[in-house]
C-alpha cells in the first residue's frame, strides 16, 4: 500500500460534510478464495469517489458488498437514510417484451420524462423495447433509472464501458449536471485514469487490498500508477472535451 | 353438456388463465423445461392421495412444494442452475409415482380426466386460481427485475430470494391444480405454451402477462369443449389448441418482421 491518508477529500477540508459511508477492515472470500482483504475507506457526503484498479481487483465485488449481495466480514456503515441508485457494468437484455416505460416503472410511477431528459433522451424512447436499444441508449436508460427516484448515493460500475466516445462525453456531462444539482454522493468504478484524476474528489485504488486512497491529483505520479497497475501503466491518451465542466 | 363437463370447463378456464399468467414469468426466467419436469414430481403425491383416499390435489401439492423448496434452496445457496437437480427429482418421482399408483388410476394421473371433475374440484380450482393471479400480479414486476439483474433488484430493496420463493410457490399451486385437467405429463405445457406463444407478439410487459393468461384460458376452454364434443381426452386437446395458437403467433411475428 502506498498511502492511506486520514482524509480522502483534500478539496473539501474546510467545513467538510460528514461521512456517508465508512468501510473498515472489509474482507470478502468467494469459494474460499480471497477477493478483498482488509479494505478500509470512507466517503464524504456529496463527493465523488473514483474506484480504479486492474481487472479482477475486486471493484465490482466491492459494489456487490455495498448492495448487500455477497457475505463479508468487517464494517460497512452507511450514515443516515441512504437511497441507492445503481448502474451495473453488464446489463444485457435479449428477447423480452419489456419496454423502457415498463423498466422505469419497476422503480417509480412517475418522473420518466425528466429522468430521460437528464441523460439526453426524449420521451419517445419510452415505447421502445429494451432488447432493441443501442448500447449507448441502454446505458443512458440505466442512468435515467438510477436517478429516477432522486437517490442520494449513486453507484456506477463503468457506466460508459459499452458506449462510444461521443456518447461517453454526453453521459459524463449528464452525471456532472446531476451531481451538481442534487448534491448526491457518487461512487464510480472506472478504468479511465483521466476520468478518475480529473472528475473525482478522492480515488480508491484496489487490487484485492487498498493500493492507494487519497487525492486524485496523485494519479499523475508514475510510481503510484506502477504500484496500482503494475508495469505498462500510464495515463490514457483518451481525451474528453469537458473544459471546466468536470465533476468538480 | 354434462355436469362434469361444465365443472371441468369452469375449472379449465380459471386454471388456464392462472397457468398462462404465472407461466409468462417462467418463460422469462428461461425455466420452461424446469416447469415441465417439476410437474412430474406430483405423481407420487397423487398416488398417495389415491391409495389413502384423500384429495390427490393435496398430495400433489405437498410433493411439488417440497421439490420447489429444494430447488429454490439449492439455487439460492449454490448458484447452480436448477436443471440438474430437477432432472434427478423428475425421473425419481416418476419412477416412485408409477410404482405407487394403482394401475387402474395411472392413466388419469398421467393425462387427467375431465369426466371425473366434481363441483368441489371446480370450486377448488377457482378458489386457488384467483389468489394465484392476484399474488402473481403483486410480485410480477419484482420477479422480472430480479430476472433482468439481481443487483438492480437488490439496489431497490427487493428481497430477490423471497420473491423467487413466492413465485415458485405460485408455480407449484397452479401445477397442482392443473393436473386434474390435463394430467402430470401435460400440465407443464399448460404453463409454458401460452407464454411462449405471446412473448414475441406482445408490445409490453402488461400485454404479455394478460395475453398469456387469456391464451391459457382459450386453450383450456377450447380443448375441454372439443374433448366434450369429440369424446377424446381433454389434456392433449388443450395442449394442441395452445400449440396451434403458438404456431399462429409465430407466423404473425414472422409476417410482421
Amino acid at each position: 500500500m502506498v498511502a492511506r491518508p486520514p482524509s480522502p477529500n483534500p478539496t473539501r477540508e474546510t467545513g467538510a460534510p460528514a461521512d456517508v459511508l465508512r468501510v473498515a477492515n472489509l474482507r470478502v472470500r468467494l469459494d474460499h478464495a480471497p477477493i478483498l482483504e482488509d479494505v478500509s475507506f470512507r466517503v464524504r457526503r456529496g463527493t465523488t469517489l473514483a474506484i480504479v484498479g486492474p481487472n479482477g481487483a475486486g471493484k465490482t465485488t466491492l459494489f456487490r458488498v455495498l448492495l448487500g449481495l455477497v457475505p463479508y466480514t468487517g464494517t460497512v456503515e452507511w450514515s443516515g437514510p441512504v437511497r441507492l441508485g445503481y448502474v451495473p457494468q453488464h446489463f444485457v437484455v435479449t428477447d423480452v417484451p419489456i419496454t423502457v416505460r415498463d423498466f422505469l416503472g419497476f422503480k417509480s410511477a412517475a418522473g420518466f420524462e425528466e429522468s430521460l431528459a437528464a441523460v439526453g433522451l426524449e420521451g419517445g424512447v419510452l415505447r421502445k423495447r429494451l432488447d432493441i436499444l443501442s448500447g449507448g441508449e441502454m446505458q443512458r436508460v440505466l442512468i435515467a433509472w438510477a436517478v429516477l427516484d432522486r437517490p442520494n448515493v449513486l453507484l456506477f460500475d463503468e457506466p460508459t464501458a459499452t458506449v462510444d466516445i461521443g456518447s461517453e462525453d454526453m453521459l459524463y456531462e449528464a452525471l456532472n449536471r446531476l451531481e451538481k444539482e442534487s448534491n448526491i454522493t457518487v461512487l464510480l468504478i472506472t478504468h479511465d485514469i483521466h476520468i478518475a484524476s480529473q472528475y473525482s474528489d478522492a480515488v480508491l485504488a484496489l487490487n484485492r487490498t487498498v493500493r492507494f486512497f487519497g487525492a486524485p491529483s496523485r494519479l499523475s505520479e508514475p510510481d503510484l500508477l506502477m504500484e496500482i497497475f503494475g508495469s505498462g501503466a500510464g495515463l490514457a491518451e483518451h481525451k474528453h472535451d469537458f473544459g471546466s465542466r468536470g465533476f468538480r | 353438456m354434462t355436469d362434469a363437463a361444465a365443472y371441468s370447463l369452469v375449472a379449465g378456464i380459471s386454471v388456464g388463465f392462472a397457468a398462462g399468467y404465472v407461466g409468462s414469468l417462467m418463460v422469462l426466467k428461461r425455466m420452461a423445461l424446469v416447469g415441465d419436469a417439476l410437474s412430474h414430481v406430483a405423481l407420487p403425491g397423487l398416488a398417495l392421495g389415491i391409495l389413502f383416499n384423500f384429495n390427490p390435489f393435496f398430495g400433489a401439492f405437498a410433493f411439488l412444494f417440497s421439490a420447489a423448496v429444494l430447488t429454490w434452496y439449492i439455487e439460492k445457496t449454490t448458484k447452480l442452475f436448477p436443471e440438474s437437480i430437477i432432472g434427478v427429482l423428475f425421473v425419481t418421482a416418476l419412477a416412485v409415482g408409477i410404482l405407487l399408483t394403482p394401475e387402474v388410476d395411472l392413466l388419469e394421473a398421467l393425462f387427467g380426466d375431465i369426466t371425473t371433475v366434481s363441483l368441489v374440484d371446480a370450486l377448488l380450482a377457482v378458489a386457488i386460481s384467483a389468489p394465484i393471479v392476484v399474488v402473481a400480479r403483486l410480485v410480477y414486476r419484482r420477479v422480472v427485475l430480479g430476472i433482468l439483474s439481481e443487483e438492480l433488484a437488490r439496489s431497490t430493496g427487493i428481497n430477490v430470494a423471497l420473491v423467487n420463493f413466492v413465485y415458485l410457490f405460485l408455480v407449484t399451486l397452479v401445477v397442482a391444480v392443473g393436473i386434474k385437467i390435463v394430467g402430470t405429463v401435460l400440465v407443464g405445457a399448460l404453463v409454458v405454451v401460452p407464454a411462449a406463444a405471446m412473448k414475441n407478439v406482445s408490445r409490453n410487459l402488461s400485454s404479455y402477462a394478460l395475453l398469456s393468461g387469456l391464451t391459457g384460458t382459450v386453450s383450456a376452454g377450447s380443448g375441454i369443449l372439443l374433448a366434450n364434443y369429440l369424446g377424446l381426452p381433454a389434456g392433449p386437446l388443450v395442449v394442441s389448441v395452445g400449440t396451434a395458437i403458438f404456431a399462429g403467433a409465430l407466423l404473425a411475428d414472422w409476417i410482421a418482421s
